[in-house]
């Protein structure tokens, strides 16, 4: 069985008291709860500081464009139905860049993990508001403050009936850890909503703000209840829970694809008579 | 009215045009036709017009046929099939004085001379395409039986009653149509001559894909690419593809990088617009080493432009695609057969350069139906995905150095090695850096792999002897139009080349500089209004071509088109 030191360790590019760090721990021990090698892992990544996360540990990756995790991830996940395919990127790339992807991933419910740093802010660029960010924050892009009602991504999810819909908090490592093991064993899309505070360009939502209203979804809540996980993705403010919101039973997409069942696309042999019997068509 | 009509060798072949509103069912009426001229020996070339519009409208299918080779489009109608009024308004300047209009009873002929088909009196009207069949079939001297098992491959799946209303119909107008005869008689069926397939541009690649070994596509809609999705995704299912339909072009291309990345050898398919959207796809291709292969039928721009017309217009578009520096090849099919071959060729050098490669196609070609020969598709070989494991240097670094640039290419999870691929620069082991020492060595890299394309470059073709008088160069669909435009020029005693261009990029002047500097007269002719392709040879090898025909209201270059600009420019 792998450890969480087969994930290795490096240096990073965050500042220091970075949410990042707890949650690449997190991560590094998701993953070796799933019992995964590092080699059957392959991490899709965006652009942002969230994106770096895959480098600061030992798995295969594909570092792509601001936005288009999630397209290649599914290309892959499609060519190698074997991967454990994780897509990690924040939430400037998941909901505002890649939306119109975010939708279709969701809408599909192909076999991904989807890991969403949220830190409510553009970190790389320096602090404009993201599509997360409270209305009202105040940024140097936004002086008057954010317009825009926030997007949720977490009652976006469950709206689509996405396989597996979660939300972690960076500050609870353990608890996070188990909800993205959860979130790999899932057969079908699952989206883990971190919370992750950025220390440096996002003053409101800190740790201690984060602290003082998370709560941990109480043991008897039923996430196969869409309706009561409609209301619960909805809470946001005063109180904010976190644990798995809502578990579906649809299909994953990967099944739509007969010939998935028969392994990776790489290597297989062309079958000759098919092609002869195809072109014969155009006889 | 009636353009001055240049005849061309197509004196020899007989140009029949069909046309109608969106809705009544002539596209199938001319494939029918089209198909029963094949499988009678005849060779083809199609040409569809149509409007970007699901009823209504004016659509035309005109199929060109002869007993010899042909590879060019023709204006000059000798039978114009008139399914509505709109196509006699139309297309009646465009008939030969020795030609006909077959049309229905309610139909006015203008004054031309025509053949009035009593429509009610020989089935019920939604029947009415077939016995227009049938009489065009009859006129052209086509053995009924051909056309028979046509339709019944056409029809066979319908329900029994419509299969046996369509069969009616067709014996009762070749019946009626017995007892008359076309002005001219159209070219005698050819002897008997080997099983000819009959496939259009977008289905030439498609199976030249399947044969390469394409195992990933993505797409999203656009005419008049989405034929070519659309056949891979009917033999999905039997052959072992994935075919998506993406949210967008930016999903599409992006997805078919990662599934490339994983080991399928991947295509996407798209027009100017849609490819607008999957530059920086492009881009990311490049940077990771990702093979890709990408075919943009063009159309008309910019912006919508002209959704369902044909053009040239992209050439330099694609060409400069994608941010940054970074190798590419781009192909430029001219015939049906070349579409086949160069898409196989272009799945090969995309493995082999590790990037991005195009098939640059247009929509005349893309639904231009011909005779195919057959294509000894059993002896052909699929690419493959990836370098072998054997021999890679531990740890595995996906970017090493080499000396052409290619480093070998593990796929992620099939082996115990881990692949990392960055679209930031990138150290050997895949994992970003801003060390600007590496940097520069990745540039270089990345920049030889040119090399392996240029010496892999299909060298322009030249039909005729060097020191022409008139040497016309073309590159994609235009091919058919010059050769045949050089052909008939020859023919009137003048001397004449053609030079045709199935790769755009990269280019070697050795291939075609001195033939260019020994003609009188060198002549460019592009389906685009600023000789993209003239200028493109200019910036590489400084030669000026000084005279351009080019046509970009929409339509394909004929062969008339060409021989027209030449008289009329002297």
């Amino acid at each position: 069985m792998p450890d969480v030191e087969d994930y290795g360790s490096f240096e990073t590019a965050w500042c220091p008291g970075c949410g990042n760090f707890p949650l690449l721990k997190a991560v590094k021990e998701g993953l070796a709860a799933a019992g995964l090698e590092p080699c059957r892992v392959l991490f899709v990544s965006g652009i942002g500081q969230a994106a770096k996360a895959p480098h600061y540990l030992r798995a295969n990756l594909f570092n792509g464009l601001h936005g288009r995790a999630l397209p290649v991830a599914t290309g892959a996940k499609l060519a190698n139905p074997g991967l454990t395919v994780i897509a990690e990127s924040g939430d400037g790339c998941m909901y505002g860049e890649g939306g119109n992807h975010f939708l279709a991933a969701l809408r599909r419910n192909i076999d991904l993990t989807v890991l969403v740093h949220n830190n409510q802010v553009y970190g790389l660029t320096k602090g404009q508001a993201s599509p997360t960010s409270g209305a009202g924050f105040v940024t140097k892009a936004q002086p008057a403050g954010v317009w825009s009602e926030p997007f949720n991504p977490v009652a976006t999810a469950v709206s689509l009936r996405a396989g597996f819909v979660a939300r972690g908090f960076s500050g609870w490592g353990d608890h996070l850890a188990d909800l993205i093991r959860q979130a790999i064993e899932h057969r079908g899309i699952s989206l883990v909503d971190i919370l992750q505070p950025c220390v440096s360009f996002n003053k409101v939502n800190t740790f201690a703000w984060y602290r003082e209203r998370v709560y941990d979804l109480p043991g008897e809540y039923d996430p196969r209840d869409w309706e009561k996980a409609m209301k619960i993705s909805m809470e946001w403010g005063e109180r904010i829970p976190l644990g798995v919101v809502y578990r579906g039973e649809r299909r994953a997409f990967d099944d739509a694809f007969t010939t998935l069942s028969e392994g990776p696309l790489a290597g297989r042999n062309t079958d000759r008579d098919l092609l002869e019997r195809i072109m014969d068509r155009y006889a | 009215m009636r353009r001055t009509i240049v005849h061309s060798v197509g004196d020899s072949a007989f140009n029949v045009l069909i046309g109608g509103e969106a809705g009544q069912g002539l596209v199938t009426v001319g494939q029918l036709l089209a198909k029963s001229l094949v499988r009678s020996g005849f060779a083809v070339v199609v040409t569809q017009g149509y409007q970007s519009r699901i009823r209504g409208g004016h659509n035309s299918f005109s199929i060109r046929f002869g007993g010899g080779a042909l590879a060019a489009p023709q204006e000059a109608v000798n039978l114009l099939v008139a399914l509505d009024q709109e196509t006699v308004r139309i297309h009646g300047g465009d008939i030969r004085q020795d030609g006909l209009v077959l049309l229905g009873e309610g139909l006015d002929p203008g004054g031309l001379a025509s053949l009035k088909v009593p429509l009610r009196e020989l089935a019920e009207e939604r029947f009415s395409n077939v016995v227009a069949l049938g009489a065009a079939a009859s006129l052209l001297g086509l053995d009924e039986e051909v056309v028979v098992k046509a339709m019944s491959r056409t029809f066979g799946g319908r329900k029994a009653g419509v299969a046996e209303g369509n069969r009616n119909a067709l014996g009762k107008a070749y019946q009626w149509a017995a007892a008359f005869d076309l002005p001219v008689e159209s070219p005698p069926a050819p002897p008997l001559v080997p099983l000819r397939l009959m496939m259009n541009g977008n289905e030439a690649i498609a199976l030249g894909a399947l044969s390469a070994g394409v195992r990933f596509c993505a797409f999203y809609p656009m005419t008049p690419s989405t034929t070519i999705p659309l056949a891979l995704a009917g033999w999905a299912g039997e052959a072992g593809l994935v075919v998506e339909q993406a949210e967008d072009e930016i999903s599409a291309v992006n997805m078919a990088i990662g599934a490339s990345f994983a080991g399928a050898p991947s295509l996407v398919a798209t027009s100017g617009g849609g490819f607008a959207l999957m530059t920086e796809g492009v881009s990311l291709a490049g940077m990771t080493e990702t093979p890709l292969v990408i075919v943009i039928a063009q159309r008309p721009g910019p912006a919508t432009g002209l959704p369902t017309r044909t053009e040239q217009g992209d050439l330099e578009f694609v060409l400069h695609a994608g941010h940054g520096e970074f190798p590419r090849a781009i192909l430029s099919p001219g015939s049906v057969e070349e579409c086949f071959q160069l898409t196989r060729r272009a799945f090969a050098l995309a493995e082999k350069s590790q990037g991005p490669v195009f098939v640059l196609t247009d929509q005349f070609l893309a639904d231009s139906y011909r005779d195919v020969k057959p294509f000894d598709i059993r002896s052909l070989e699929p690419v493959t995905a990836g370098s072998p494991v054997a021999g890679v240097k531990v740890p595995y670094e996906r970017y090493a150095d080499a000396a052409d640039g290619v480093s070998p290419r593990l796929l992620p999870g099939l082996t115990e090695h881990l692949v990392v691929a960055d679209s930031d620069e990138h150290t050997r082991d895949g994992h970003l850096t801003e060390d600007l020492d590496v940097r520069r060595q990745m540039v270089e890299k990345r920049l030889r792999k040119q090399e392996i394309l240029l010496g892999e470059v299909v060298p322009p073709s030249l039909e005729g002897a060097g020191n022409p008088g008139i040497l016309l160069v073309s590159w994609g669909s235009v091919k058919g139009a010059a050769e045949e435009a050089v052909s008939t020029l020859r023919a009137a005693g003048r001397s004449a080349a053609a030079m045709h261009f199935s790769q755009v990029w990269p280019l070697a002047p050795g291939q075609f500089l001195e033939i260019m500097r020994s003609a009188e007269r060198v002549i460019c002719v592009e389906g685009n209004a600023t000789g993209q392709m003239a200028r493109l040879i200019r910036r590489e090898t400084g030669f000026e071509v000084r005279e351009k025909i080019l046509r970009y209201d929409g339509l394909p270059i004929t062969p008339e088109y060409i021989l027209r600009e030449i008289q009329g420019g002297g």
